[in-house]
């Protein structure tokens, strides 16, 4: 198993601990694991030699904190480091006075620009804006199929060109007047994807921004480029100017590390993060979450943001009374889970949890079933309205026919129902015994919607 | 035979002056070999991709060769290093599975963007100017377009693509496509996956199931699963060929754009990790810029003027 930067960061600081200030000596051996693993990280070496030699100034001689073991005090000199390289504010993007805007979005094969302009249209519309779309990518073979296709899955009008045109700047101009002709404030242009080392076509995009005059060149960049990456984004960015970089495939386990050295060699901003396949997974860039991360220190906003999208306020308060009353169901229950589920895979959901980088190996690696949860929803979908309000009347015969309902066995519907008694009976012994006091206050006042045992986990 | 050679010089040029070049410059003018020397060292091979085992391995073997006194003299270094990478390519090598009967299954999985389809269109060409019947199986029912691209590259070779309807199952495709492969006596059949990160579980059981699909209808197919891999991509590589050979049993790696990088030493990272052969490296556009990999003519290309 490849460890990850946060987890070796995490045992050199353990060996940091219970000294009293920071010396050069007790420095020397975490600074060189911490350079080890930025460069493991895939970081830029030349941007992983700035970063030792801020954070060796700065700690060098500084008093440990009271309130902090060593450990702790140069994780935070780092975390502070690789917030000021990140950037410390989240950037917007830029549009012009006089519509229509123009964002170009450039990069190498494969980095995901087709899919992030798509992204980007739909993340526009949602800020109150009208795009058009239009291809220019002449070269790779269905490309600019591949855009229309999106944008009739998204709902956008794009700008296709007369049949046969073939001109990346016969293309542009067509769109320019269509978006004009359509009150369209916003034209996203998709380039073909090129090596920064092919002459004639970064000529063709120079000549496309000298037409087009955009307000915002967006490098697509993926997060699991390695040390090439300072190479291509310097060239791109000395050729065109860049504006702004948008990292793609987040969703991988990639640290990363692209976004430090590419923001570092091009001073401009990393605007937005490509999420996922969806349309929609696509928001904006945050640096400090993003250090976070780095550090193992958890992406808990993201998490919280992400669990108060998919879960419906009103909802959750009403489970939460129902729990409290000991009027939960197995319907109520049931719809928990597909809550839950909307969160996306659960094993991203633990990965955002701050100190899962500290938990033991097997407890990392440990699958969550998430078939486990598809039969529990089948197995109470196939039981009748009176059943689920009332598990009492589950005798063997329906026990039996529900199994064959849901595609399980008998014993998997006792489980279910074992689990659902044991989860009331705990719940009961929480809110009865505490009710008025602190914990059921506290409780009353959690919105989120996990059951406190949780099928699936720890099997 | 020599063209070709000239052909891998030139698509690795970049990798060439990325790694020697700098292996050269760190060792120009020194005759002493003391722990300054092995740092730059270091730093020079950690920089070109070729990963930190790989290369704390390396400089062990240089240390204690000085030590015994095998080498006394810092211009021996680049033979020793030429030596170690030969060897830790050709220890992965291993010969290409044929079929009990044709048609041979070539699966192509990777992540998303990495220059699957495109690969797939470069190697039918391969395969059919050396006289072998082909048949692609478009698979990517996903993404926008994947099918058209496809086409596109079958009409190019003049190549038969067996396809279904964007969202439609993959498992159902590439059954249709090895059922067609088979009555008309093809010899090889090349399917098409959908890029998917390796982090996604369902999408990998999907592989899983497409692989189990190859085996009913041919029991001991797929012959070849090559994972396609970006040669920019660095350490997160090693994960990638990790999970996707867990779940879909790799047997080979293509490591595209190696044209444009100056870091293909995640070649020997990956080699060195995961055991699995380098089948083709990508060095270019054209549609015969796709080439059979051989360690010992990819380390003289990178060592040899």
């Amino acid at each position: 198993m490849f460890e990850s930067l946060s987890d070796k960061l995490q045992r050199v600081f353990k060996n940091l601990r219970g000294e009293g200030k920071l010396t050069p000596e007790n420095m020397e051996a975490a600074l060189k694991e911490i350079r080890i693993a930025l460069l493991e990280a895939d970081v830029h070496f030349r941007v992983v030699k700035q970063l030792i030699e801020a954070v060796k100034l700065k700690a060098m001689g500084q008093e440990v904190m009271q309130a902090l073991s060593p450990g702790q005090q140069v994780v935070k000199i780092v975390h502070e480091e690789l917030v000021k390289i990140l950037g410390q504010h989240q950037a917007k993007l830029r549009f012009a006075n006089e519509p229509p805007s123009v964002i170009m979005m450039v990069g190498l094969q494969g980095s995901g620009k087709t899919t992030s302009t798509a992204k980007l249209a739909k993340w526009l519309v949602k800020q109150g804006r009208t795009p058009i779309l239009v291809s220019v990518d002449i070269y790779r073979p269905a490309a600019r199929e591949q855009l229309a296709v999106l944008a009739r899955e998204i709902k956008i009008p794009i700008w296709i060109g007369e049949p046969g045109e073939n001109r990346p700047s016969e293309l542009v101009k067509g769109a320019k007047i269509e978006a004009s002709r359509a009150g369209r404030d916003t034209i996203l242009v998709d380039t073909a994807g090129r090596l920064h080392i092919d002459e004639e076509l970064m000529v063709e995009l120079d000549g496309l921004k000298a037409q087009l005059n955009p307000t915002e060149i967006l490098f697509v960049a993926d997060a699991m480029t390695g040390q090439d990456a300072v190479k291509s984004a310097e060239q791109f960015h000395q050729r065109l100017g860049i504006t702004g970089v948008v990292l793609t495939k987040m969703d991988g386990d990639a640290r990363g590390g692209a976004a430090l050295s590419i923001r570092t060699v091009t001073g401009q901003p990393l605007k937005f993060v490509g999420l996922g396949e969806k349309p929609d997974a696509f928001e904006p860039f945050h640096p400090d979450r993003a250090a976070q991360r780095i550090l193992g220190m958890g992406d808990v906003m993201s998490l919280i943001e992400k669990v108060s999208e998919a879960v419906d306020q009103k909802q959750a308060e009403k489970m939460q009374q129902k729990l409290l009353d000991d009027e939960f169901t197995l319907e109520d229950f049931r719809d928990q889970l597909k809550q839950i589920r909307k969160l996306g895979p659960l094993e991203n959901l633990l990965k955002m949890m701050p100190g899962m980088a500290n938990m033991p190996k097997e407890m990392k690696n440990a699958k969550v079933d998430e078939k486990e949860l598809t039969r529990i929803v089948a197995i109470i979908d196939s039981m009748t309205q009176g059943e689920r309000n009332n598990p009492l009347l589950l005798n063997g015969g329906r026990r039996k026919r529900i199994a064959v309902g849901s595609g399980t066995t008998v014993q998997d519907v006792n489980n279910l129902v074992k689990q659902y008694q044991e989860m009331r009976k705990m719940m009961k012994k929480l809110t009865g015994g505490l009710a008025g006091g602190m914990l059921g206050k506290r409780m009353a006042k959690m919105k989120l919607p996990f059951p406190t045992s949780f099928p699936g986990f720890g099997r | 035979m020599s063209s070709l050679l000239d052909r891998l010089k030139a698509g690795i040029a970049k990798t060439r002056a990325g790694l020697v070049d700098k292996i050269e410059d760190t060792l120009k003018g020194r005759k002493e070999i003391d722990s300054d020397l092995l740092d730059e060292l270091e730093y020079a091979l950690i920089t070109a991709d070729v990963g930190v085992r790989t290369v704390t391995e390396i400089l062990e073997d240089v240390r204690q060769r000085v030590d015994r006194k095998l080498i006394g003299d810092a211009t021996e270094i680049k033979a020793l290093i030429r030596r170690h990478l030969v060897d830790v390519l050709e220890a992965t090598e291993r010969p290409i599975v044929k079929p009990a009967a044709p048609p041979r299954v070539v699966l192509i999985v990777g992540v998303n963007g990495a220059g699957k389809t495109t690969t797939i269109g470069k190697l039918a060409a391969r395969l059919k100017a050396d006289g072998q019947s082909v048949l692609l199986c478009a698979a990517d029912t996903f993404r926008a377009a994947a099918i058209e691209q496809l086409e596109v590259w079958g009409q190019r070779n003049q190549i038969d693509v067996i396809r279904q309807q964007q969202g439609s199952d993959p498992s159902a495709v590439v059954f249709d496509a090895l059922q067609a492969a088979k009555a008309r006596a093809v010899d090889v059949v090349i399917v098409d996956t959908a890029g998917r990160l390796h982090t996604k579980e369902n999408l990998m059981a999907e592989l899983e199931k497409m692989r189990r699909t190859t085996q009913r209808v041919i029991p001991d197919a797929p012959h070849e699963v090559l994972l396609v891999m970006d040669g920019t991509t660095g350490q997160n590589g090693l994960e990638q060929a990790r999970k996707f050979t867990e779940s879909t049993g790799v047997t080979g790696i293509v490591l595209t754009k190696l044209d444009g990088t100056a870091k293909g030493g995640v070649v020997v990272a990956i080699a060195r990790e995961l055991n699995l052969p380098i089948r083709y490296i990508g060095v270019g556009e054209q549609i015969d810029d796709l080439l059979p990999f051989d360690a010992e003519k990819f380390v003289a290309s990178l060592f040899e003027n």
